[in-house]
């Protein structure tokens, strides 16, 4: 799929100096000298888990574009972050069971000329999926390499033909007390919704997907259907979608309007970007022991790095 | 096994046995295998919250010991103190080694760009003279000043809150987000060290077990009468 991308010069000073990226290295052979054996081989066991209910769980030994393996399949469904179902990563899979994904709509309007309801399996027949192996990388520091089925979301907007006041795509995600336990927590202002830059949303990047690892996306990692935004946070990636809406003014975000001066609209990843609490200079590939050093735009800046030209990423967090 | 029960109280058998449990749960989780797909968040994340709880349950002595004429909490507050030194020792040593992988440089850089490990450090740093002058030796030695010290973690417990909540995506102050758990601790804290204002503290000592119980049974009689 690398022919899709073209590749753009990026800015040298969006480039991670050398300093940086040396010590980076120095740092992760000093990470895994000094880790310690013993607890290495405490942790092994449960890296290795796999669910004890589940049939045939699918493998692959694909790997992302720089060489790493994509994350088991049981990594990615039992450790997820979505709030709506609880805050214990662990518990999302168990809660979501249950969920029901069929039937699913998503209705697309807002500043376009042709909006329309679409049937999940409608968009499938339309934009037929394709395979996408991506970087996610949460705020929290962690990261996997996940195989996704999806279509461009491009595409979808394409044929919905948005105005020439649109400007901007906002998201949401469903809200239903009896499905989603979490959503009865009066902390947080629900539904959840994100948002997007027309061309960041134009850009082949950009997916919805379906699937996973091959099979309908399981509930708990947002099916029936989801965003994908590979060099954004993961919260960015929003999940459950029933409404996608082209607005001219830049939508309010879930996690940007609990706390503007931590969860930007741009929300890229960046390892020289501070966040008021969370260091974002290193990350823990979920299955590995030592830390890795983040990259800018999560490895994607050749496909992306021109959205953001002559922009301070600093102040456009 | 009647000697062992003569020894120990069984309030100090279950603050033992509670103070192991975490430990305990997380090796066999480890070997089980379901300690989540990032086990060192696992045991960084339950370490220290354990600490913290440890840390609530010792400020809880004084008071139950206050309002329950109870002076057997009052002796185990320094067994929970140092219980809850010791998995803040555990918690410290996960962060640096386990997460970090002893990488100093970044672990500076990691420090310096979140402020929750700040407090989170500057809780430890003010944590470990208690831990060290804990003992009846020390008591002695620094006299007045000992108590002086030891109301440190008066200043050290909101630390600790602040620590937890800032770890948690939300915000606190606003009630958004990620925070009930460090909010419902947060608020014991707060009752706790409220009842050691001497105002509060001395009309909750005239408050006597009797009286405590006299209430409870004018309060449940209504509900005896109706059939």
């Amino acid at each position: 799929m690398s022919h899709l991308y073209k590749s753009v010069p990026v800015r040298s000073s969006e480039i991670t100096p050398k300093q940086v990226y040396l010590s980076r290295r120095d740092f992760m052979k000093a990470a895994t000298l000094a880790t310690s054996a013993a607890l290495l081989a405490a942790c092994a066991p449960s890296v290795t888990a796999q669910p004890q209910d589940a049939g045939p769980v699918p493998t692959s030994n694909a790997t992302d574009e720089l060489g790493d393996m994509v994350n088991t399949y049981s990594d990615i469904t039992t450790y997820n972050n979505y709030y709506e179902f609880s805050t214990d990563k662990q518990s999302v899979a168990s809660l979501a069971k249950d969920f029901k994904t069929t039937p699913w709509t998503v209705e697309v309007g807002g500043l376009v000329n042709k909006p329309k309801t679409y049937g999940v399996e409608d968009l499938l027949k339309l934009f037929p999926p394709e395979e996408r192996i991506y970087r996610l990388r949460c705020v929290e520091a962690w990261s996997m390499v996940i195989p996704w089925e999806g279509f461009m979301l491009s595409k979808l907007l394409k044929a919905v033909e948005p105005t020439s006041d649109a400007k901007y795509v906002r998201f949401e995600t469903l809200l239903d007390k009896k499905q989603m336990p979490g959503t009865s927590s009066p902390f947080y202002p629900w539904p959840y919704q994100e948002g997007l830059r027309l061309d960041e949303a134009m850009n082949d990047l950009t997916i919805l997907a379906t699937g996973l690892y091959g099979e309908d996306l399981p509930a708990q990692d947002g099916g029936p259907i989801r965003l994908v935004v590979p060099w954004k946070y993961g919260f960015k990636s929003i999940k459950a979608i029933i409404k996608i809406e082209l607005t001219s003014e830049q939508p309010a975000t879930m996690w940007s309007s609990i706390a503007p001066n931590e969860y930007g609209f741009y929300a890229n990843v960046n390892p020289g970007v501070d966040h008021p609490r969370w260091s974002q200079v290193s990350e823990r590939r979920i299955g590995e022991i030592s830390r890795r050093g983040t990259l800018l735009f999560n490895g994607y800046g050749d496909q992306v790095a021109h959205l953001y030209d002559g922009m301070d990423l600093t102040k456009n967090y | 096994m009647k000697r062992f029960f003569s020894r120990y109280s069984p309030l100090q058998i279950a603050i033992h046995l509670y103070a192991w449990s975490t430990i305990a749960r997380l090796i066999i989780e480890a070997v089980m295998g379901t300690l989540s797909v990032n086990p060192i968040q696992e045991f960084e994340q339950r370490t220290g919250r354990q600490a913290l709880t440890l840390l609530v349950l010792s400020l809880a002595c004084t008071p139950i010991s206050t309002i329950f004429k109870w002076t057997e909490p009052i002796k185990r507050r320094r067994t929970l103190g140092l219980y809850a030194f010791m998995y803040a020792v555990i918690h410290a040593i996960i962060f640096v080694d386990l997460d970090y992988g002893l990488a100093w440089s970044l672990i500076a850089k990691t420090i310096l760009q979140k402020p929750y490990i700040l407090v989170g450090m500057l809780s430890f740093l003010l944590l470990t003279p208690l831990a060290f002058t804990s003992f009846d030796i020390w008591k002695r030695r620094l006299g007045k000043n000992w108590k002086r010290l030891h109301q440190l973690v008066y200043f050290i417990a909101p630390l600790v809150i602040l620590h937890y909540a800032w770890s948690k995506k939300g915000n606190i102050f606003l009630l958004q987000g990620d925070i009930v758990r460090p909010f419902v601790y947060g608020l014991i804290i707060a009752v706790f060290l409220i009842f050691r204002i001497p105002a509060i503290r001395k009309s909750l000592a005239s408050f006597s077990p009797r009286q405590l119980t006299l209430l409870l049974k004018r309060n449940q009689h209504p509900k005896a009468d109706t059939p």
